[in-house]
């Protein structure tokens, strides 16, 4: 007997069972999503709870603890979430950063042959990914909070420097005098060095000679930059935090909420980091490394000219999704008190009601930024003509 | 144009010798080349200044047994550790009836244990699961084997992570399939709902997810059903489950060749036998390393409940430190929840790394 | 940063919002709401055979469970007076620990029946689809110190670090205080009771932030040793704190007031748990009425006829309640003060029970 080809069938026509079912499953979430609705619509009714967004310009009158962004209880509902938002993205971009560098270093020393640091970044590995990161926040914040010694036995490492379980103290750099001078002659003497840079790269491609007259130029840059600004008139002087009836004022002060999701999330993505790279570079053929080698570049230039180029490829997709991941991540900052955006919609909709506005807008900026991360992400592998898994 | 033969060899290439295995000694590892002497000294400095200072305050100057003055400025109090460990283990569930909870914990032990060689991996342990899963979730509850009723939110400690990795990872389970399928049809529809699914639940934070379902939940059903902080948090964490395991499913039925579909509809067999006899058993096969990975996932994910006020292992921890009568012991407290998180989830990733490995050299004949 | 950037920002952060959260335009639904809802919610707890109510996570005095997991507090038995309203039996009620944030979505949800959980009566909360009943507690916010920072009142606090909870309305006082006298506190925010606790205590902050009845409570029961801790008033507002039922069933809603109220009466009649048998013998119509010996205030609320002395056998009188609990013969030992009745002084003021 003969019967249609499976391949054509499946492709175009499916059985009609099949299509049944399907339609059956497609009608019933619609009516599962409706049903919720119109539960959502009465319940909102017969409880007279009001619906809006009005509430963004009403003043929001609760503090944020600490903020990139200026911000004062007397500013409205709307600007604490950009507040939050703009929390949220300093530490995730400034644990990115340090993340992603200790990554390298650790991923690389786990390949390393010295028995010490392939063994001390294996431990390290091991146990940061096993243990949840609330816990390892939580940790960081008892160690900073309960650890230190309180203000009026603070431990004084460096002149100006302060620890105390209220937090870390630094002096702040002021600027007094004009400031346009010396900036001037640093942006015209950078100019003139990258310039530099840029004909003594094409010349070393032409000649295979490398001359350093950039780096030379930088440091003369440096140099004039600072006598410009002495003689113009520009003082720098530091501000020391100082000891008040309660607190170390002024200076640079970082809070111990800050510390421990600072220090905790960048230790827990530092792990994954390192794996994610390791990963990378032990995707690379041996042969490399030895051919390399074989054509006379040291083990540095071997890893910065052909190894590293090659892992990057590998590398970029996981760390992207990891830097998605150390958003998502950052809003554990609530556990130890670190006022990000999840947790300034929750005041919010704590001190409003407007519990559905609130979680709405909380969704749509979380999903903004991870589906653009992954967009963006999927126009990168096309344009490398990579495959994601 | 030359003859072939001009490149062939006429002459056996001559033996040479295996190159030697080159086994450096420690003394060449170690300071081999300035960095490497360099590092030596710099971790050998850290070590010496740190390891006596650690062992200092967990042991020599720690605090072993005793009560909660003995602990005020002293070093580790490890006595906190022996007076909490039910408390932290098992949550505020009524101190007389905690025989419930570590029977529990010991049934997941067991059958965990049981399940981990291949040849185990039958029907009879999948009933086996099912099994332990309702009867430590009566046993728990205790109205309906007639002992004392418990309610959920006194349920606490080992027994919530457990359960909750448990059930969210069994319930989340069969709807990754469904999703990792709808991703792959050909309808349209059912792939946009898949894909829209997915891709919601994976570009959230679960905390904000847990946030959504302790707020907007109870909004969302008719008057007077209600859920409890449980269960809420279980859908939170299912949805989470189903998202993360559906792309792991669909990594699987990205590895089968087409082939098998098409000879298995050439065979006669009907789509839903096709998936069930062929596609999935195959492509489930060939993720259960990741798939054991996800299981760690979770585990780890399930300390974040602390938000939603339920007390898991982690938040009965943070409550057994608010006695006075203690100088509060966080770091102490935090290390003993860390370690019994490390030990589960170092296992777990252990075994999978050795199940690939087993795996694999099974496929690869 | 200038009004105009931020809008712009507000702006872009909105826009940012937009594709999933834009639906909502502006507008009111609700207002009189309930039409058919009366009696509902009495119906469905006497067929369920018992109360949900509404607790903290654990505040000695006014709502936790002891060391036999029995729930005992000013709170809890206020409560637990419904219960004896309803069914004539104090125990059938139930407990449901709630957060801050959960407490007013838990009621208006319908979780919980009733929420007597030291909630502060405001307008806000009031017109968003809560009902408050009759305060329970008069309260005032307070800052919890350590003694020796020698600090006496508010003013003196400049430049200190505050613990405050999250979803609270300490949390809006701390704001204006600081502002009002220019105080430049710090703010040291946590999103649940514990940690806010445990951080002051780790001595993260220098005060503690929130109702001074809540910081009585827990420096009987969780300070090291409690004479080291001082508790100063941070504004002169008094703040009510009141149970609350959910728009849109006013039988309940009264119910829930006069079982309160039957306390308040029981007090100014001199009624109390020793006396309530003896009571009923009484001759005083107003007594007799109150009691009801003489019918007609039960059968008015849709409750038995002896609710009233139900609820004074059971648990007493609001002066014995408040004793037992929080006041002196509590480790809490609150003063009276506010929550006297207003014959002796005080703002408690019961209803007429005719």
């Amino acid at each position: 007997m003969a019967r249609p080809s499976p391949a054509r069938e499946s492709t175009a026509s499916a059985s009609t069972g099949w299509r049944i079912a399907q339609v059956a499953i497609v009608l019933s979430l619609v009516g599962l999503f409706a049903w919720l609705a119109s539960n959502t619509a009465q319940n909102l009714h017969s409880r007279g709870i009001m619906v809006g967004f009005d509430f963004l310009w009403r003043g929001a009158r609760f503090p944020i603890a600490e903020s990139l962004l200026p911000y004062d209880p007397t500013d409205s509902f709307g600007w604490a979430f950009v507040v939050g938002l703009g929390n949220t993205l300093y530490i995730t971009l400034l644990v990115i950063v340090l993340s992603t560098a200790l990554g390298v270093v650790v991923g690389v020393a786990r390949r390393s042959s010295h028995p010490f640091a392939s063994g001390l970044s294996a431990v390290f590995v091991d146990t940061c990914r096993n243990m949840p990161i609330v816990v390892q926040l939580l940790f960081w914040y008892a160690v900073v909070a309960f650890g230190l010694p309180d203000t009026d036995h603070a431990s004084h490492p460096l002149p100006g420097v302060w620890f105390t379980d209220r937090g870390l103290y630094f002096p702040r750099l002021h600027l007094d005098g004009p400031l346009l001078p010396g900036v001037f002659v640093l942006v015209v003497g950078l100019g003139w060095a990258w310039t530099v840079r840029r004909r003594d790269q094409r010349r070393r491609t032409e000649t295979g000679r490398s001359p350093h007259a950039g780096r030379k130029i930088v440091a003369g840059t440096l140099v004039a930059a600072v006598l410009v600004a002495a003689t113009t008139g520009l003082r720098p002087s530091l501000e020391y935090a100082t000891l008040g009836r309660f607190n170390y004022m002024g200076g640079v002060t970082l809070t111990p909420e800050f510390v421990a999701i600072l220090v905790g999330l960048t230790v827990y993505s530092t792990a994954f980091a390192a794996e994610i790279i390791r990963g990378g570079l032990d995707a690379v053929p041996r042969g490399q490394w030895e051919a390399a080698r074989a054509i006379g570049l040291s083990e540095h230039q071997t890893l910065r000219l052909i190894v590293l180029p090659q892992a990057m490829r590998l590398i970029i997709p996981p760390m992207t999704s990891q830097y998605i991941n150390i958003m998502k991540n950052s809003t554990l900052a609530l556990v130890v008190g670190y006022p990000e955006l999840n947790f300034i919609t929750a005041t919010t909709i704590n001190q409003t009601g407007q519990a559905l506005e609130g979680v709405g807008i909380l969704m749509a900026i979380f999903l903004a930024i991870s589906l653009g991360a992954s967009w963006l992400m999927n126009l990168y592998n096309q344009k490398l003509g990579l495959v994601t898994r | 144009m030359m003859p072939v033969e001009a490149f062939l060899r006429q002459d056996a290439e001559a033996v040479r010798p295996a190159p030697a295995l080159v086994k450096r000694g420690w003394r060449k590892l170690l300071f081999g080349d300035v960095a490497s002497s360099l590092l030596t000294v710099l971790i050998s400095l850290c070590a010496l200044w740190a390891v006596p200072r650690v062992l200092d305050w967990a042991v020599f100057d720690a605090v072993w047994r005793g009560n909660g003055q003995a602990c005020f400025d002293a070093g580790a109090c490890w006595a906190f550790l022996g007076a909490k460990w039910p408390l932290i283990l098992f949550g505020i569930y009524p101190p007389d009836q905690q025989w419930r909870p570590i029977v529990v914990v010991l049934a997941f032990l067991a059958i965990t244990l049981w399940s981990l060689p291949e040849r185990n991996w039958t029907r009879a342990t999948a009933t086996g699961w099912l099994v332990v899963i309702v009867s430590s979730l009566l046993l728990m509850g205790g109205d309906t084997l007639g002992l004392q009723p418990v309610p959920t939110g006194d349920w606490g400690g080992l027994p919530i992570t457990i359960l909750l990795t448990v059930l969210s990872l069994t319930i989340g389970f069969p709807f990754g399939i469904l999703l990792a399928l709808g991703r792959r049809s050909e309808d349209r529809m059912m792939r946009w709902l898949s894909v829209g699914f997915i891709e919601i639940v994976r570009g959230l934070p679960l905390l904000t997810m847990l946030f959504i379902a302790a707020i907007l939940l109870p909004l969302m059903l008719p008057d007077g059903v209600t859920f409890d902080n449980l269960s809420r948090a279980l859908v939170a964490l299912t949805f989470y489950s189903a998202a993360y395991l559906a792309e792991v499913i669909r990594g699987g039925l990205q590895s089968l060749p087409k082939g098998q579909e098409e000879a298995a509809r050439a065979l006669g067999l009907g789509r839903l036998a096709t998936l069930r006899f062929i596609i999935l058993p195959q492509a489930i096969h060939a993720v259960i390393p990741p798939l054991t990975n996800t299981v760690v996932v979770v585990v780890k994910n399930t300390s974040l409940v602390l938000v939603v006020g339920l007390f898991d292992l982690l938040s009965a921890g943070r409550s057994a430190l608010t006695d006075p009568d203690w100088p509060s012991p966080y770091i102490e407290t935090y290390i003993l929840v860390g370690f019994v998180y490390f030990v589960i989830c170092f296992g777990i990733s252990r075994y999978s790394l050795w199940l690939e490995h087993k795996l694999s050299a099974g496929v690869q004949r | 940063m200038s009004r105009r950037t931020r809008k712009l920002l507000i702006g872009a952060f909105l826009a940012l919002a937009a594709p999933l959260a834009g639906c909502g335009g502006s507008e009111t639904t609700g207002g009189a709401q309930g039409e058919a809802s009366d009696g509902k919610t009495l119906a469905a707890i006497k067929a369920r055979g018992y109360i949900r109510c509404g607790a903290s996570q654990g505040t000695v005095g006014f709502g936790a469970p002891d060391d036999k997991g029995y729930w005992r507090g000013l709170d809890v038995e206020t409560c637990r007076a419904i219960a004896a309203a309803v069914f004539g039996d104090k125990n059938k009620a139930r407990f449901i620990p709630l957060t801050g944030q959960q407490r007013l979505t838990a009621l208006q949800t319908g979780e919980i029946d009733v929420l007597p959980r030291t909630t502060t009566w405001t307008l806000l909360r009031d017109a968003n689809g809560v009902n408050f009943t009759y305060p329970n507690f008069y309260d005032y916010t307070g800052f919890m110190l350590r003694k020796d920072k020698g600090v006496r009142r508010v003013q003196d606090m400049t430049g200190a670090s505050v613990c405050i909870q999250t979803g609270s309305m300490p949390e809006v006082t701390f704001a204006d205080v600081s502002r009002k006298y220019d105080l430049k506190l710090r703010p040291v925010v946590f999103d649940s009771v514990p940690a806010t606790r445990q951080a002051f205590f780790g001595g993260r902050c220098d005060a503690l932030i929130t109702d001074a009845s809540a910081l009585a409570s827990i420096r009987a029961t969780q300070a090291q040793n409690p004479e080291d801790y001082v508790i100063i008033p941070a504004n002169d507002e008094v703040t009510a704190l009141a149970p609350s039922v959910r728009h849109g069933d006013d039988q309940w809603f009264d119910i829930v007031k006069f079982a309160f109220h039957a306390m308040l009466m029981a007090e100014q009649l001199g009624i109390n748990q020793a006396n309530v048998d003896e009571m009923r013998q009484s001759r005083d119509p107003i007594v007799q009425r109150f009691l009801g010996v003489e019918p007609g205030n039960g059968k008015a609320l849709g409750l038995s006829e002896d609710f009233a002395y139900n609820i004074v056998k059971q648990l007493g009188n609001y002066g014995e309640m408040y004793d037992r609990n929080v006041g002196k013969d509590s480790p809490l030992k609150i003063e009276r003060g506010m929550n006297r009745l207003q014959r002796d002084g005080g703002l408690m003021v019961p209803i007429g029970f005719y």
